[in-house]
């Protein structure tokens, strides 16, 4: 057990927590992007892991659990869409409904269909998502330094891993390179002007919450159908929050996020490592410092003195078409 | 908040419209009993039953409620000044160590009516402490007040893990909470106070921190609606420019606005920690934090509202918890789910009816004028 492998393991840690956290957090850049606040990122991963879970435990099919869980937050965002374009109404208080009623109901359904505490059954080997194995990863781990960092820390895998880091260049791509992207960033900081232009802020922030619901089903999916085998009540245990601070803490762009996720992941990753084993120089650091590391570090970024998060101008506020 | 509607009266502003979202959220929980494949009238039964059917379970009910105002109240004062306090839930948490630090060090030696006001001071100032922060931060440095107060709920949830299970727990023992209190920290039950209705409270532990949270509901009404500072908050929260047009200041209004929501939020932790428990214990708030958020867009913010409005929560709780012993398949998460559903529906779609409700006023208005016309003719 050499210190290069402990990093080994460590970062390869770090990768696997950060996925939802790198999914979910890209999915609010779309929505606040369009000036739809959305803390209801939470609650919409929490359904989607739901509906993977007890999809996936009916269908024996993980890509149907998958479908079921991209559906189920695309439903859900639609009605925080629905509150917050259509009715105006607040969008912070539509995320926080969203939260409690999908923390409510996932176990309410789950215990009367499948009597198991809360929990969906546990999937068998094709109602899951299996590790993808990279070319050449068994015959190349030899060689050492590169052998290990390529047969142990980039191959093997969840496909949805793989896709979570390639939603990072094309949710860039999306928002910076076309044209309904740069409508998306007009609209969140300026919507009369989009207005003007003839273009419906309605319908943009509308898609603009699609994508999010998207994006938060894939990182749901990843909790039931891939880290575990199986829903598990309450099984975001914050990590929605934490995909929120780390989309602030990105300063609302998608590169930021990814570093962003994968600094939080690491202290997650390092929290647990750490648990009982005292640190060099430091000593003995409390687990419940480094959990809360995360908000502390977005509460410093927030109040500016790592340099300055300005969201998107018209955030929070629901347009109103001339009075 | 400007609203794009006509005026409606009073009795349908304030009555009507919160009733008809109430009716509708309750509606709609309805429904995800049927899907569990129950009875939904049947469990209206069980929850009304549970809650006031005797003495005890009314005491229970009126024990939740108590909690449920102090945290209405502390979302309520800061919605007046256009705030949205998110972070109850951990200033209530913190708040606790303000009562417990007031209970370990006298309850041996003092009365309880000598403890209760330290721990009341106790628990406003740790509770106002950790709402401090975020205000600060708002309104000197300009970050969103949202996010800071989910932050620190975080933090404080991690905060007192630490100290519940390295600093405040006695030697030798395992579990993460305080010795228990002696007699002064413990608050004595409102029995009598059920007594005069003829119920009997049994084992309920409905306490004189019920009288408290009256008290608290009197005097942000004062606050609010009588005095210079209740004034400043109200015109910040319609229109913070005319605020700043009035030299009003704004930081000093978020500021102190936000330590009285927490210093309100802090003092829930009186009700579990002294009144019930006599012990801090970890997760002792229990969601309460966020239950005001319900309550306090329930009562509209006012603390005539407020209470009936935790008194409707604490019959859920209590209610919910007697559902879910007469029908297995409904568990206590039930209440999470009406909950979620009075903030949809009271909170972010409460303007949902509206537009139907102003057609039918003005059409009746119209047909009172038109009758009016033709007698007059």
């Amino acid at each position: 057990m050499d210190f290069f492998h402990v990093i080994v393991v460590l970062l390869e840690s770090t990768i696997r927590v950060s996925v939802p956290l790198i999914f979910a957090a890209l999915a609010g850049l779309f929505t606040e992007r369009a000036g739809v606040f959305d803390i209801g990122l939470e609650g919409k991963m929490l359904g989607a892991a739901f509906a993977a879970g007890a999809v996936a435990a009916v269908t024996q099919s993980v890509w149907m659990g998958l479908l079921a869980a991209i559906l189920i937050s695309i439903a859900l965002s639609l009605v925080h869409g629905y509150a917050s374009i259509t009715q105006r109404g607040n969008q912070i208080v539509s995320g926080v409904a969203i939260n409690f009623i999908v923390a409510g109901s996932t176990v309410i359904l789950g215990e009367a269909w499948f009597r198991q505490g809360g929990r969906t059954p546990a999937l068998g080997e094709g109602a899951r998502f299996q590790v993808v194995n990279l070319p050449f990863a068994d015959s190349i781990r030899e060689i050492p330094i590169l052998g290990p960092i390529y047969s142990d820390l980039l191959s093997g895998h969840f496909l949805l891993t793989y896709i979570a880091f390639a939603m990072v260049p094309v949710s860039w791509w999306i928002l910076y390179r076309t044209r309904f992207g740069l409508r998306l960033r007009a609209v969140g900081e300026n919507p009369g002007a989009v207005d003007t232009a003839g273009i419906s802020v309605i319908w943009l922030r509308y898609r603009a919450v699609i994508c999010c619901g998207i994006l938060c089903g894939f990182a749901g999916a990843y909790l039931s159908l891939a880290m575990t085998a199986g829903f598990v009540k309450g099984m975001t245990a914050g990590k929605g929050y934490i995909a929120l601070a780390a989309l602030i803490f990105a300063k609302w762009r998608p590169k930021n996020i990814m570093l962003a996720c994968l600094l939080f992941g690491f202290l997650d990753a390092l929290a647990i490592r750490l648990q009982g084993n005292p640190l060099p120089l430091i000593g003995q650091v409390p687990v419940q410092l480094m959990q809360a590391l995360p908000y502390i570090l977005t509460v410093i970024l927030l109040a500016g003195f790592i340099g300055k998060a300005i969201p998107p101008k018209a955030g929070g506020v629901p347009y109103v078409k001339e009075r | 908040m400007s609203s794009p509607y006509a005026k409606l009266p009073g009795w349908v502003e304030y009555g009507l419209i919160p009733l008809i979202n109430l009716a509708v959220a309750f509606l709609v929980a309805g429904l995800v009993v049927l899907l569990v494949g129950e009875n939904p009238l049947e469990a209206a039964y069980h929850l009304l039953n549970g809650a006031f059917g005797r003495g005890e379970y009314l005491g229970f009910t009126l024990y939740y409620a108590t909690t449920f105002i102090f945290t209405g109240l502390a979302v309520a004062v800061a919605f007046h000044a256009g705030l949205f306090n998110i972070g109850g839930e951990g200033q209530a948490y913190v708040g606790g160590i303000g009562v417990a630090l007031a209970c370990l060090w006298l309850d041996q030696t003092m009365p309880w009516f000598v403890v209760f006001p330290l721990a009341i001071l106790g628990s406003a100032f740790f509770g106002a402490a950790w709402a401090f922060l975020p205000g600060w931060l708002q309104a000197k440095r300009g970050s969103h007040i949202v996010i800071t107060t989910i932050m620190f709920n975080f933090i404080a949830s991690s905060l007192m893990v630490y100290l519940l299970t390295r600093v405040l727990k006695p030697l030798g023992s395992m579990a993460p909470q305080t010795r228990t209190f002696a007699e002064g920290g413990q608050l004595p039950k409102l029995d009598w106070l059920l007594a005069i209705f003829g119920l009997d409270i049994g084992t309920a532990p409905f306490n004189v921190s019920f009288l408290l949270a009256l008290v608290a509901a009197f005097c942000v009404w004062l606050l609010i609606w009588r005095t210079k500072l209740g004034y400043e908050m109200r015109t910040m929260g319609h229109s913070p420019s005319a605020a700043r047009y009035a030299g009003m200041s704004e930081s000093r209004i978020t500021v102190i606005t936000m330590m009285i929501s927490g210093a309100l939020a802090g003092m829930m932790a009186l009700n579990p920690i002294m009144g019930e428990q006599a012990r801090m214990q970890l997760d002792f708030v229990q969601g309460a934090g966020f239950v005001g958020i319900a309550v306090a867009l329930m009562g509209r913010s006012h603390p005539a509202g407020i209470i009936p409005a935790a008194v409707l929560f604490g019959m859920l709780y209590q209610g919910g918890a007697e559902i879910s012993f007469e029908m297995p398949s409904i568990s206590r998460d039930m209440i999470v789910i009406i909950q979620g559903l009075v903030i949809l529906f009271a909170g972010a779609l409460e303007n949902m009816f509206r537009p139907a409700i102003t057609r039918l006023f003005a059409m009746q208005g119209r047909r009172a004028a038109v009758v009016a016309q033709t007698k007059g003719a």
